[in-house]
């Protein structure tokens, strides 16, 4: 059994309040053979000025520091592929830097970028996310992919991540989902959701209408895990302006976007889940020791934590953010969410690592009909909307990116600029896409606060941002 | 004529011998339905690393002698004391002390058993093992992590008793020189190479 010092356990605390003012992102797609990252990278920030009426020399002039998120060097087959990045978006001679934190880099990015202007080095800071995974075969980027997991003890085991991955999917699946087949469609119901919604987003990269027995009936990857479970592989850019108080106020000034206070916080864990050791549920604040006590008993198997059931990273950031900006409930205090969707098991292990549902009990957010835009069940909102943008299996992976995209996605829910971003038909032409006859405008009424989770692999690194609208804040000295 | 890449250490240096790249000129790459314009270029590349296993490097020598090696923190100091860990790691993750290396195939032997599993129907190119993989966490009696590695016979079962086995023929010297196979299994049935 580990435990943590008070020390490591503090809740964080900003120098000064930190807002998001813009942010913009590519299209997204398996692959661009005839576009340069660049090029990508340039769309994201183009879009991010035309936000607030700029042209992006304007906004450019504002931006101290930038940070630069992008995972895979080696899928680029370039190193300091930030400053190739960097030099070609005339940003020169800016102080930048890199960050790699996995699936979970576009998550760190932001932290990064929040942290800089808390400390009050930058006034204006530019968060951009991209990857490239277009530029070798799928068995190759498996490779490189796995070349994420530890090379010496996992690599050599097929070079294939998801393996890695997908042993603790088959626990969670045993343990809490105990092998039920109605579990199994819950599962399936998530990807029907997100392929759904991606429908509804030009950026999103696999729209699809489907059913539950499409899911069911897709090829396996790693039982009970089909293709329809897995998120998607993708190429494309996002990026976010953070700035401080006055500077936010200035760039919005007669625009749409109401500067949004931001806050990041961030939780790791063992690269290998095999170094994983029991410790106690570390709370939240809409949890109770008691409620814990006999989670073996309901569920056997579950004795260990987080065990192979569980991310602690995930639950970390959480503590933090829930605590640093005053969340006592996650349903009850958020308006919508952007989670990490890397499969569809993954999703409802974060519903309970964030505390959407105790742990055990996460697929009632999906079976409540909670997690949706509008709940299948009453026709009424959903009382906390999920991965509305179509998530990472229906709208993208892009992995430097997803992060950021999350953050525009809620973003422009706050805003209430979904529907202008996502229904524009210039939007859907100018990316030779389709818009569906039947589009949905799934803007979340008066959303006010919004969550967005970033997730590296086996958790070894999870960001957590929360948004809220500086009018609406929970706790008024956060 | 090519020779394959070696490497030996002396004197603290690594001595090389034989070829670490290869030559290949890359190709055009050309849009099909653009009048096949030029978009890009292949960059083929093969080269040999070199990766020192360090202070692991008893454990995967070991496995090509038969032995499971597995460490533990004798620090008298250390709140985790006693604390054995399954993946070998040199230093404690609490006190950072220098672990002492213990030989644990007599524990494996008798207490291993699945804790989670996965079979997976894809691999990642360089892959050296036949699929469908059978990936399995191990836990074992008193060890406070859950080794991960494969099931070469059979079947995998939540809780299903295995046991290890090595590559001391023609080693790897790599993780893949360790498997388990279920409890019972003849020694006949044991992949190529490999013995209890």
């Amino acid at each position: 059994m580990i435990k943590f010092s008070d020390k490591q356990l503090a809740i964080p605390k900003l120098m000064r309040p930190v807002y998001l003012v813009t942010a913009g992102q590519s299209k997204f797609d398996r692959a661009f053979p005839d576009k340069r990252t660049e090029e990508l990278c340039v769309d994201a920030l183009v879009q991010a000025a035309e936000m607030i009426n700029l042209s992006p020399a304007e906004l450019k002039s504002y931006i101290h520091t930038c940070y630069y998120g992008h995972f895979a060097d080696h899928f680029g087959d370039q190193l300091l592929g930030e400053s190739v990045i960097h030099d070609r978006l005339g940003l020169d001679p800016l102080g930048n830097i890199g960050v790699k934190t996995g699936g979970a880099t576009g998550g760190s990015t932001l932290w990064e970028a929040v942290k800089a202007v808390a400390s009050g080095y930058s006034d204006c800071v530019l968060a951009m996310g991209w990857e490239r995974m277009d530029e070798v075969p799928t068995d190759e980027g498996n490779f490189y992919i796995s070349c994420a997991a530890d090379k010496d003890w996992e690599g050599p085991l097929g070079h294939i991540y998801t393996g890695y991955y997908a042993v603790m999917a088959q626990k969670y699946w045993k343990v809490f989902g105990k092998e039920e087949e109605s579990f199994r469609r819950t599962l399936a119901e998530i990807s029907v959701k997100h392929h759904g919604y991606a429908r509804m987003n030009p950026y999103a990269q696999a729209p699809m209408k489907i059913t539950v027995e499409d899911v069911l009936n897709s090829p396996v990857v790693a039982y009970p895990l089909r293709a329809l479970d897995c998120c998607v592989m993708s190429v494309g850019a996002a990026c976010a302006i953070i700035c401080d108080e006055a500077t936010a106020m200035k760039l919005t000034k007669n625009t749409k976007n109401k500067p949004l206070r931001i806050w990041v916080t961030a939780g790791s864990h063992t690269l290998r889940p095999a170094d994983r050791r029991d410790m106690e549920i570390p709370l939240l604040p809409n949890e109770s020791a008691d409620q814990y006590k006999d989670l073996a008993k309901k569920f056997p198997g579950g004795e260990r934590y987080p065990g192979f059931t569980g991310f602690l990273a995930a639950r970390m950031a959480a503590y933090y953010a829930y605590n640093q900006v005053g969340i006592k409930d996650p349903t009850e205090d958020l308006d919508v969410i952007e989670l990490h969707d890397a499969f569809t098991i993954s999703d409802v292990q974060t519903y309970e690592d964030i505390g959407i549902r105790p742990y055990g009990y996460g697929r009632d957010y999906v079976e409540s009909g909670d997690c949706y835009h509008t709940n299948p069940k009453t026709g009424k909102p959903g009382r906390l909307p999920s991965n509305l943008s179509g998530g990472l299996i229906g709208c993208m992976h892009s992995v430097g990116a997803t992060g950021i995209m999350q953050v525009f996605e809620i973003a422009l829910q706050i805003w209430n600029r979904w529907a202008e971003v996502h229904g524009d038909d210039k939007i859907w032409k100018k990316f030779n896409r389709q818009k569906p006859a039947d589009w949905t405008d799934l803007q979340v009424k008066d959303a006010k606060r919004a969550l967005a989770i970033s997730h590296a692999g086996v958790g070894s690194h999870v960001t957590c941002t929360i948004l809220q609208n500086p009018d609406h804040l929970i706790k008024k000295d956060a | 004529m090519s020779q394959i890449g070696q490497v030996s250490v002396k004197n603290g240096q690594y001595k090389i011998k034989g070829d670490f790249h290869h030559l290949e000129l890359g190709q055009p790459i050309r849009i099909a339905d653009d009048n096949w314009r030029l978009i890009g270029i292949t960059n083929p590349r093969q080269l040999t690393h070199m990766h020192s296993y360090g202070g692991e490097s008893v454990f995967f020598e070991s496995l090509s002698q038969g032995k499971l090696m597995a460490t533990r923190c004798d620090n008298p100091k250390c709140e985790t004391k006693g604390s054995i860990f399954q993946p070998f790691r040199i230093h404690c993750p609490e006190c950072l002390s220098k672990m002492t290396p213990i030989d644990m195939t007599d524990i494996a032997k008798k207490t291993a058993k699945v804790h989670t599993f996965m079979v997976c129907e894809r691999s990642g190119a360089f892959s050296l093992l036949d699929k469908p993989i059978k990936f399995i966490n191990v836990e074992f009696d008193g060890v406070c992590t859950i080794l991960m590695s494969y099931l070469a016979v059979g079947d995998p079962a939540f809780g299903m008793k295995v046991v290890p086995c090595f590559k001391r023929q023609d080693p790897t010297f790599t993780i893949l020189d360790l498997c388990f196979v279920p409890e019972g299994t003849k020694v006949d049935q044991l992949p190529r190479g490999f013995s209890y």
